[in-house]
């Protein structure tokens, strides 16, 4: 079999070739630029540093930041992981009140159960139907004892974009730190830490054409946002994260911001191309829905339920094409995707939901091979579906009695 | 991830279609649910003689719980309900050589068969 | 180009090494997550990266969790089995441990637990006996190192592990700089938990593990997605992990052949140092060391000034541990084996590696000859 055609940039991307190109740089005796950036004694060690400085300033421009406010992780996880525990360990004395949404990345979810077990109180909101939030329903939860409010920029599972700046404007209205998950909006929707009030943001590069393994977290200055440290050791990161950096991440990541800044405004033009191209070839197939608001939404992602389909079943049909159900740290579980069920989707409809996700290299012909080859797979899979029989029938099948197992 | 045998069946499902569910002769299961993802529908036309003489399935489902469907239609064909009744899930998962979180997928075809069965003998009496 | 000699600090990617990963930064880009066939690859490259950092310490493949480096699996043995299910009260950790140790013990004290410090002798060996009353006290964890970063001693790590079995109290140690220089046996000797990093064994950095028995029962550091079976969330950095694993089937596979020619340079070095500058004092000389390492003072030379007039001159040294901070401090190893603050000021690492030639370390200490003979000179002047 050849390699499928590539739906799934929300997962993961490829490593731009300029990319890999400034990693390799930075790897072996060759080059002379493997150092340890911590070691300040010698020629290897400062070059290593002159790398992870021109990353750290390409970084913090993409979002609007100063180079100081930038904290190198080892992905968006870790971001999240030390933004939340170490906002809620720092200020604890201050309140242990911290507000979420149900469509959050597990990164968030996990942590904020994870404190829920120490003994914190976690509010989690239920977005609209659309995927946003209503900011008066953030308002209504805020208390004296909120101390973090952490709401992710853009869905990973429907791409739908929150409106952060007034979030962040509601926040620092009622001095509440404000977090935001930015993995899937880093290069893909502008982002100004200042005008959007952000107080920390989480960053991802393999969402960007970067490595894996390597993101970062943005702290704010002034006002200071203060953290406990999760990963102690040498006091790398100005104590907030040690370990030894890994500069060619580090480097791949700058690239990465760097491209990403210079080339965001036209490749989102080509991308809306292209994701218009393969809606309209397959939104007129019957009982075919839209998850997510469509204007409110990153052009890379389109989340699809195609009704008395069922989502693996398509996948398997649509082998030539690479895409996910869910999103890809839970794909591997029968559950539907928890995201559709906050927005109110029944729970067929998100069994039968499939996400494509366009990137850089994604060309008209694989969208028009994709159109093809979903019209034929979900006419085939219909043909197998006794729901879709039922449909057909008129029978509606909230009336009938199903022996759930 | 998938085998072979499940390939198969997914990709030339056999026994796809139905009977007219009125028919005295024709008996009819459909178990699971919309909400977990998978629904089965498997009938059976049986003889005089207590024989299944032809079998028909519709699955909304994985790919896994399509394969499990389509092996019991063939499966069933010539046995008696009682030979019928004795299909055991595992036997399914062997055959597909279907993995543990898949498992269920079998479970199910088991009991698609011995609705289908039930349903026959309601008709009978 | 100039002659690194600082790879305790860190070491060049080997080039085979590039090689393996390069793919991983190309085509084969999946998410190891995924389902479809992208996915799948990238899922076979782990467990291959998997089996190969687990044949280098003897252990099950099922036993490595893959981290972002020595750091975090450090901190994730220390922090994760306090915040575990497990029993028992106190932390014994050794007093020259890596700040990436003694610092989570730290935070963990603050926290409220109780943790002492083993101290070494005076050549930097732990003190057993005074291990065996610590362990009367039944702590609920003991971290103790393999082999130090700086003096590159070696410690007696089969008769540690046994005594803490004896003693009924779970072992963990910081093999970040034995691993792939030492054999370690995981699964017939000692400590229940190992940490290791890819970049001090000529991998990336950005990949490390931490080797666990699975009945430790530990908390994950990083929460969310469920990746490596539910130890460590996030994404899992392949390039950098799939580059560890070749990193490890080469220390593995080449193990003796580097043994052999990095112990003689570092014979080499030490008999030259001595003939060349009599007055040096080796740390550990007594002990059992690592095979590349040479930690030592010229008395009345402080370092400071030495290493970056050898920088200058194409040698590249360091004064001890690499850190994140800019302080200079003198070396926390040096003052727990009761060496005078002055001595520690003109300490010297060298790290050697199999790179390394010869000539380099000739080279080297004819210019380390020069320097001091010159700063030396400038003492006696008067400045």
């Amino acid at each position: 079999m050849s390699k499928p055609i590539y739906f799934d940039y929300s997962a993961t991307t490829p490593v731009d070739p300029r990319v890999a190109e400034a990693m390799c740089s930075y790897l072996t005796l060759e080059d002379g630029r493997f150092g340890n950036a911590a070691s300040r004694s010698h020629y290897f060690g400062w070059q290593a540093e002159k790398g992870v400085d021109e990353a750290r300033a390409n970084v913090a421009a993409l979002i609007g930041a100063d180079p100081k406010e930038i904290v190198w992780t080892s992905g968006a996880t870790e971001s999240d992981n030390l933004a939340i525990k170490g906002v809620a360990q720092f200020y604890a004395k201050k309140g242990k009140h911290i507000i979420t949404a149900k469509t959050e990345h597990k990164a968030v979810l996990d942590t904020c159960r994870h404190l829920e077990r120490d003994g914190y109180e976690v509010t989690y909101l239920e977005p609209e139907a659309n995927g946003l939030i209503d900011l008066g329903k953030l308002e209504a939860a805020m208390r004296e004892d909120t101390i973090l409010v952490s709401i992710m920029h853009v869905n990973n599972e429907i791409g739908v974009i929150q409106d952060v700046a007034a979030i962040g404007a509601l926040c620092r209205s009622k001095k509440i730190l404000f977090h935001v998950d930015a993995a899937q909006s880093c290069g893909k929707t502008p982002i100004d830490v200042n005008a959007m009030q952000i107080d920390l943001l989480s960053m991802s590069a393999h969402k960007i054409y970067g490595p894996k393994g390597i993101g970062a977290l943005y702290v704010r200055r002034k006002p200071r946002v203060r953290l406990e440290a999760q990963m102690h050791g040498g006091g790398h990161e100005r104590g907030m994260r040690s370990g030894t950096l890994a500069t060619h991440q580090i480097v791949g990541m700058g690239e990465a911001f760097r491209i990403a800044r210079e080339e965001m405004a036209s490749e989102n033009e080509r991308i809306r191309m292209l994701r218009d191209r393969l809606w309209n070839g397959i939104k007129d197939i019957e009982e075919t829905y839209l998850n997510g608001d469509l204007e409110r939404r990153v052009p890379h992602n389109l989340n699809v339920s195609f009704n008395y389909v069922e989502g693996e079943s398509l996948m398997m049909s649509l082998a030539e094409l690479a895409v996910s159900s869910g999103s890809a740290c839970t794909s591997a579980s029968l559950e539907p995707s928890y995201v559709l069920r906050a927005l109110g989707r029944p729970d067929e409809l998100a069994h039968s939901s499939l996400r494509f996700s366009i990137g850089r290299f994604t060309t008209e012909a694989e969208i028009d091979r994709a159109i093809e080859l979903i019209n034929g797979a979900v006419t085939k899979l219909r043909e197998l579906s006794p729901l879709w029989d039922m449909y057909k029938a008129g029978i509606d099948l909230n009336s009938v009695q199903w022996t759930a197992h | 991830m998938y085998s072979d045998k499940v390939m198969d069946h997914y990709d030339n499902p056999r026994n796809v279609g139905a009977f007219e569910e009125g028919e005295d002769n024709v008996g009819t299961g459909m178990v699971g649910a919309p909400a977990c993802g998978d629904v089965m529908r498997l009938q059976i036309k049986v003889s005089d003689e207590g024989v299944i003489e032809d079998a028909r399935f519709k699955t909304y489902g994985c790919g896994s719980a399509i394969a499990s469907s389509s092996l019991v239609t063939e499966w069933v064909k010539g046995k008696t309900l009682d030979e019928a009744l004795q299909i055991k899930n595992k036997d399914i998962a062997e055959e597909l050589a279907l993995p543990p979180v898949k498992v269920h997928c079998s479970v199910l075809a088991e009991d698609a068969i011995k609705a289908a069965i039930d349903d026959y003998k309601g008709k009978k009496g | 180009m100039a002659s690194y000699l600082d790879h305790n600090a860190t070491t060049p990617l080997d080039e085979r090494v590039l090689e393996a990963m390069l793919p991983y930064l190309k085509g084969e880009f999946g998410n190891p997550s995924s389902v479809h066939a992208f996915g799948r690859r990238a899922r076979a490259a782990l467990d291959t990266a998997r089996e190969q950092v687990a044949a280098l310490i003897g252990a099950h493949p099922s036993q490595v969790v893959f981290t972002s480096g020595g750091t975090e699996a450090n901190n994730t043995a220390l922090k994760g089995l306090f915040s575990g299910p497990g029993e028992g009260a106190g932390l014994v950790v050794g007093a020259i441990e890596h700040a990436s140790l003694l610092a989570p013990a730290a935070a963990l004290a603050r926290g409220g637990v109780k943790v002492q410090h083993l101290a070494v002798d005076d050549s930097g060996r732990f003190q057993m006996e005074r291990l065996d009353e610590l362990l009367k006290e039944r702590p609920r964890l003991v971290s103790l190192m393999w082999a130090n970063n700086e003096t590159g001693v070696v410690q007696p790590m089969a008769e540690i592990a046994e005594r803490c079995a004896e003693a009924g109290v779970l072992l963990h140690s910081d093999a970040v700089q034995a691993a792939g220089k030492l054999e370690l046996d995981f699964l017939n000797a000692g400590p229940r938990m190992l940490s290791l990093s890819a970049h001090k064994l000529f991998g990336p950095k950005g990949a490390g593990a931490l080797v666990l028995d699975k009945a430790v029962g530990l908390e994950p550091l990083l929460h969310g997605g469920g990746q490596e079976r539910d130890w460590r969330g996030g994404t899992e950095a392949l390039p950098a992990i799939v580059g560890f694993g070749k990193a490890a089937e080469l220390a593995l596979a080449e193990g003796r052949e580097r043994l052999e020619r990095v112990s003689a340079l570092q014979e080499r070095l030490q008999a030259r140092l001595k003939a060349q500058l009599p007055q040096a004092v080796i740390f550990g000389e007594g002990a059992e060391r690592l095979y590349n390492t040479l930690f030592f003072a010229v008395p009345g030379v402080e370092s400071q000034t030495l290493i970056m007039a050898l920088d200058r001159e194409g040698y590249a040294v360091s004064s001890g541990a690499a850190c994140g901070s800019h302080h200079e401090q003198p070396s926390t190893v040096l003052a727990a084996m009761g060496v005078a603050p002055e001595l520690a000021r003109c300490a010297v690492r060298v790290g050697l590696g199999h790179g390394n030639s010869e000539a380099e370390v000739d080279g080297f200490i004819a210019a380390l000859k020069g320097q001091v003979d010159g700063l030396q000179r400038f003492a006696t002047v008067g400045w």
